[in-house]
């Protein structure tokens, strides 16, 4: 062990530490760079492997290549304005962020009763839309990290159809700043729920066509099944939420736990893992819950047309931002929201100050940063392709993992 | 009886009065301000005990309550997936900011393993050291980062690495 340099700065025990486990490594070893350019880590991800021959015996990932610096950037400025941050978060479910955001800022003006039906539908409404989009690319770039190219396509080519019905509503085709507090930036364009409806139409048959092409596929069933497996007990440990959870045979959904905006008035299922291929919670049951997960979306969305058709069809004098407060004016609280997101349980706390709209401060718990933090006891002795089909089934999303 | 004050009575049965600091009912979650010294304890007996089986730590926020205060604030957000409850709690650490010597919390990671993870991300924007905590670096920024961003008192480098960053 050297002296301490005279710039060596406190509280750098366990980075020291790091560099001498893997300056010690044995003379089989080798550490290998996984990313941050590595296509199958979806974005920029490090991780490094400490590795003997084709087993991994060790994971170390390093994050931080995204980050933007959300929270920093949310105490300088309103709760309107950062809804477009948010949306930048998990930029592949960009409604379902500012849902969250939006939802924990009326709680605490208290407004939240009095949002009108129609606004609480098309919020809905749009939310499953893009969940169902998140989970096509979840399963399309799961089934390129396995070497199957043909869903990728199908996804991608789904996914544009809802790409066009969120831009005709809001203008942008990913990042949305749709759902204000309050309201809607927006009420749905003229003609929307027939086209929605025509998508919807299309898509059912093509949903089960994917199904079909991969989850009963003998290549695909042995590259996932019995691999990477998740005990429940370890899952909830780890803060893991969302497909992830369930596909450990727990039944938790925030959307049925908590019943947030209009869920508790539409009816749906919480697909959970079985092990019908292989153990419970293995990378095979977290696919199939995606897959069933987007039939129940799908469910959710004929639900919402139906009534934002019927019972709550368009008005002339509809405006959904009848109740956008100008300023928003908070008493000092503090409050923790949470909503079910693609990828799991998306937070954000809020504290908050007298006499501005601007926040002390807002911490966001991202899903994709609690499920990856599982990675290095699931890859824990595994093959190095297998660590990617497991990587590829946790489906993270860097822009969220980083903030 | 709700779930907050039915877990400060348990906490209090098992640990004693000097456990619970204060009750905040302020806004529209109540919270229990405990104190540092018995943390880990206290948090394995809320994840363990039959009544409150919190196994499912939601987030660990840093917050800093501005430069008058002189106080840091960690709030842990539990929630208990078989009893479908949640539950904030604090604990207050006065610090005075000097960068060689950081507020110092008893690490929960053992309690819950992603506690790892939010400890080491509170560690590296809010500068708050987690006692025992098993590898304590930055998690976000880079490994030789001066300060700590998240502080009201926070001012930007200069540069970094000879790069104009301001």
């Amino acid at each position: 062990m050297s002296m301490p340099s005279v710039t060596e700065k406190p509280y750098q025990e366990a980075l020291r530490a790091y560099e001498a486990r893997l300056a010690a490594i044995g003379a089989a070893e080798m550490v290998i760079n996984m990313g941050p350019q590595h296509p199958s880590t979806h974005g920029v991800l490090r991780l490094q492997l400490v590795t003997d021959g084709e087993l991994v015996k060790e994971v170390i990932p390093h994050l931080g290549y995204l980050h933007r610096c959300f929270e920093k950037h949310a105490e300088s400025m309103n709760y309107g304005k950062t809804i477009p941050f948010t949306d930048r978060m998990d930029y592949l479910a960009s409604m379902n962020n500012s849902h969250a955001f939006v939802m924990g800022v009326e709680r605490m003006l208290g407004i939240e009763g009095r949002i009108p039906k129609r606004v609480e539908y098309i919020r809905v409404l749009v939310c499953e839309l893009n969940r169902i989009a998140s989970h096509l690319i979840a399963i399309g770039t799961y089934g390129i990290d396995i070497g199957a190219f043909t869903p990728f396509m199908w996804c991608f080519r789904d996914r544009e159809h809802i790409m066009n019905l969120l831009e005709w509503a809001s203008g942008s085709r990913m990042l949305y700043n749709y759902i204000w507090v309050g309201g809607l930036f927006y009420d749905l364009p003229v003609g929307f729920e027939e086209r929605c409806t025509e998508f919807i139409r299309y898509f059912k048959p093509k949903l089960v066509e994917l199904d079909e092409l991969l989850t009963t596929n003998q290549i695909f069933i042995s590259r996932t099944a019995n691999i990477g497996i998740l005990p429940a007990d370890v899952a909830i440990n780890y803060g893991c939420s969302g497909p992830m959870l369930r596909a450990s045979g727990i039944k938790w959904d925030l959307r049925r736990v908590d019943g947030y905006s209009v869920y508790p008035e539409l009816e749906f299922g919480v697909p959970v893992g079985k092990g019908a291929m292989g153990s419970l919670g293995d990378c095979w049951d977290r696919f199939k819950v995606r897959v069933d997960e987007i039939g129940e979306s799908v469910s959710i969305i004929e639900q919402c047309l139906e009534r934002l058709t019927k019972e709550l069809r368009r008005t002339p004098d509809f405006d959904p931002r009848a109740l956008v407060p100008k300023k928003i004016n908070l008493k000092a609280q503090d409050y923790y929201v949470r909503a079910e997101n693609p990828k799991g349980e998306l937070g954000f706390y809020f504290v908050t100050q007298e006499k501005t709209d601007v926040p002390k401060r807002i911490k966001a718990r991202g899903p994709s940063f609690n499920n990856l933090s599982v990675l290095p006891e699931l890859g824990r002795g595994v093959l190095i392709a297998d660590l990617i089909a497991i990587l590829g089934s946790i489906d993270i999303v860097l822009g969220e993992v980083d903030r | 009886m709700d779930i907050t004050a039915r877990v400060k009575a348990l906490l209090i049965g098992r640990f004693g009065e000097q456990v619970i600091k204060a009750e905040e009912r302020v806004g529209l979650q109540p919270a229990l301000v405990v104190a540092a010294d018995h943390l880990s304890q206290l948090c394995l007996f809320l994840r363990d005990h039959e009544e409150t089986y919190f196994d499912f730590l939601s987030s660990i926020s840093a917050v800093d309550d501005g430069m008058e205060s002189g106080t840091f604030t960690i709030v842990y957000h539990l929630a208990s997936i078989p009893h479908q409850q949640q539950l904030t709690l604090k604990v207050i650490i006065p610090n005075d900011r000097r960068l060689d010597n950081l507020p110092v919390v008893p690490t929960v990671s053992g309690v819950w393993r992603t506690a790892d993870w939010h400890e080491r991300e509170a560690f590296d924007l809010m500068g708050i050291y987690f006692d025992g905590h098993p590898d304590l670096r930055r998690i976000l920024l880079p490994d030789d980062w001066e300060g700590y961003p998240l502080r009201k008192d926070y001012e930007e480098a200069e540069a970094y690495h000879g790069i104009s960053i301001k």
